[in-house]
């Protein structure tokens, strides 16, 4: 034979397959236009969801006040209001009837008056103007609460929204990549060269690295944006959450990435893709609703951060709400790592035997028999 | 030389192979037929590891394969594809490369074998985009690439115009030329009669028959003979142990009943003038086959 003098045929390591499948996997994703659209809208929505917020931030106006003589000292005083000077009563009365203010302060006619100074508005209290001019009682409050309630879900809401967005992209993708294979019989070429396991762990691998490159790239652009947008006490509190998400993602997106793999499988049609993979998308939806309707409930929370499906999600918001010991991220992590090696070994199993069976969709017990 | 020894594949219950045994010598073409559905697939499948027998081995020079020895075979699946939407050059090195080539040796095989095939013009277009004819060239440079040192290919011949079944022929001769084992199945038996040395004959998951082309058509030739002479051939009929089939003019077939009484007929008919031809008649692979498989 020609090839006999040639060294040739020197059996590719496991590893070295998988590294040529991921390989072939992220070179695939790249040519895609329909990926890197998808992409640059995710990062543009990420920048400008920080753009937004600091905007927001930043125009916050003060209340306009009308004041009269001795009221002015008392609402200056305050530092809350813009403050428009009138030399009447009357006059200040006009500017709150035709909108110029929202309220007027002016002395108290009533010598009564515990502050001397009467509130006037036009058609109802003005509670900001009230109680930023009342005098309270001291308060003590027991557990201040360490971030502010709106701020919580937000942040909330943003790991959810990324996590479901990434997950159901690149699970996607790998089922559909499982399926083309499986669809134009390549993949028997395929089984006949590398191990079935090598084939999964290099799709899942090269997924998992397009999946988890994006997670950081809109971490780093968040990041740099509350930075650059002056949101740095904001970024010092959503930091190490985002900072967890990540590491959390990486695992929890290859336990996901097995599951697409081994339950695209089973099917030999990308019509059928859908349907077959649809419970694993309850999977992936179910953090997401969790943290919208629960994101203020410390018990469901912390469940919800051990269970491996929704860590990703859960352990980050409890860490950025301060909720979370410092050995819990570590201890979940561990949970989320061995769930995920038990999901491989067991997608991998239904992943190569259902791999040559064309035709009908193959029966998860089947799967699992071989 | 490659060794398939008492493999038995069951699906559940259903027996698709009992027991089948043969060699692909170095350097034999050797064609694999059988009807649909007699196993050949399922054979091919077992020996490329795709799938695992129940029992019985596949050896090569009388060793089990190994998972890595499996990266020297190539193999045409009989249900063809390649990723649709890949250039065909970047496959061919993709498959090449998980096959263990160094990147230099992939490109370059490549180049070759698109050359040899008359796909040079097209390496850079994707799979999807190629005419049918020319996917099918595309599948056997990707068993090809690689420099396998044996061959498995189911149906290589299935769907490809008359030119292109004269270039892969002659590439499939080429490696069987260099040493190869080279193993084949087709439904075209005009073909595997051309271009086999061995034959293997599978039916209901047996194997049937196998052995060289000209050892079984030896065995399964019957005791017929063609005659052709100068005048007319009429005289046959009253030669002893002998029964005429077919007379027309110059021209007979006959059997005899031993080989003493078609040689009496042949020295009388030389004795009456000139003999053109005298000939025992070869069965046609077509005929083997019906018979084997009946």
């Amino acid at each position: 034979m020609s090839n006999v003098t040639r060294p040739l045929h020197t059996a590719p390591t496991f590893a070295q397959s998988v590294w040529l499948v991921s390989n072939r996997e992220i070179t695939a994703r790249l040519r895609s236009k329909s990926f890197l659209i998808a992409t640059g809208i995710l990062l543009l929505i990420s920048v400008a969801s920080v753009i937004v917020g600091s905007l927001a931030s930043q125009n916050e106006s003060l209340t306009k006040v009308a004041v009269v003589g001795t009221a002015t000292s008392v609402v200056e005083q305050t530092n809350a209001f813009d403050i428009v000077e009138s030399d009447t009563v009357t006059g200040a009365e006009a500017l709150v009837r035709d909108g110029t203010v929202d309220a007027a302060v002016v002395p108290s006619d009533n010598a009564d008056s515990l502050l001397g100074i009467t509130v006037i508005a036009l058609d109802s209290a003005p509670l900001d103007v009230l109680g930023t001019l009342s005098v309270g009682p001291d308060v003590k409050i027991l557990q201040p609460a360490s971030q502010n309630g709106f701020l919580a879900y937000l942040v909330a809401i943003g790991f959810g929204i990324i996590f479901l967005m990434s997950a159901t992209t690149f699970g996607a993708t790998i089922a559909q990549s499982v399926v083309e294979e499986k669809q134009t019989r390549i993949v028997e070429i395929l089984m006949s060269t590398i191990s079935v396991r090598a084939l999964l762990a290099g799709k899942v691998l090269g997924n998992s690295l397009m999946a988890f490159g994006q997670i950081v790239s809109i971490g780093l652009l968040v990041s740099i944006g509350l930075a650059v947008t002056g949101q740095r006490l904001l970024l010092a509190d959503v930091g190490p959450a985002i900072i967890w998400f990540a590491v959390f993602f990486a695992f929890g997106f290859v336990l996901l990435a097995a599951l697409y793999a081994a339950t695209a499988s089973m099917v030999s049609r990308q019509e059928d893709v859908g349907s077959a993979t649809s419970p694993v998308l309850f999977l992936v939806m179910i953090p997401y609703f969790m943290v919208v309707f629960f994101n203020d409930n410390p018990l469901v929370l912390a469940i919800m951060s051990y269970v491996p499906f929704s860590a990703p999600v859960g352990m980050p918001v409890r860490i950025f709400l301060g909720q979370a010991e410092w050995w819990e991220p570590v201890l979940s992590l561990v949970v989320l790592a061995l769930s995920t090696m038990v999901v491989i070994l067991i997608g991998s199993r239904i992943y190569s035997n259902a791999l040559l069976r064309m035709g009908a969709r193959v029966s998860l017990r089947d799967a699992l028999k071989g | 030389m490659l060794d398939i020894r008492g493999v038995t594949k069951r699906y559940g219950t259903r027996e698709v192979l009992t027991d089948v045994s043969f060699t692909v010598g170095d350097g034999r073409m050797t064609g694999f037929v059988g009807a649909n559905g007699a196993g050949k697939t399922t054979t091919m499948r077992i020996i490329l590891g795709v799938l695992s027998p129940d029992s019985g081995t596949v050896l090569i020079d009388g060793v089990p394969v190994t998972a890595s020895d499996r990266r020297r075979f190539g193999y045409m699946p009989e249900e063809r594809g390649l990723y649709p939407k890949m250039k065909v050059a970047e496959q061919l090195v993709y498959l090449a490369r998980l096959h263990g080539l160094a990147p230099a040796f992939a490109r370059r095989n490549t180049d070759d074998l698109l050359e040899r095939l008359g796909l040079t013009e097209r390496a850079s277009d994707t799979v999807e985009s190629l005419s049918l004819g020319n996917q099918q060239r595309a599948q056997i440079a990707a068993a090809l690439v690689h420099d396998p040192e044996f061959l498995v290919l189911d149906e290589p011949f299935s769907g490809l115009d008359p030119l292109a079944v004269e270039v892969v022929m002659s590439v499939l001769t080429g490696y069987a030329a260099q040493g190869a084992p080279v193993l084949f199945s087709s439904h075209q038996l005009d073909i595997v009669e051309r271009l086999c040395d061995d034959l293997v004959i599978i039916a209901d998951g047996e194997i049937r028959a196998h052995g060289s082309r000209e050892a079984l058509r030896e065995q399964h030739s019957s005791p017929r003979f063609e005659i052709r002479t100068a005048g007319d051939t009429g005289w046959i009929r009253s030669q002893p142990g002998v029964t005429v089939i077919d007379c027309d003019g110059d021209f007979a077939v006959f059997e005899s009943e031993t080989d003493a009484a078609s040689q009496a007929v042949l020295h009388r008919a030389i004795a009456l003038g000139a003999v053109h031809a005298f000939s025992q008649q070869r069965p046609s692979l077509a005929t083997i086959f019906k018979e084997v498989i009946a």
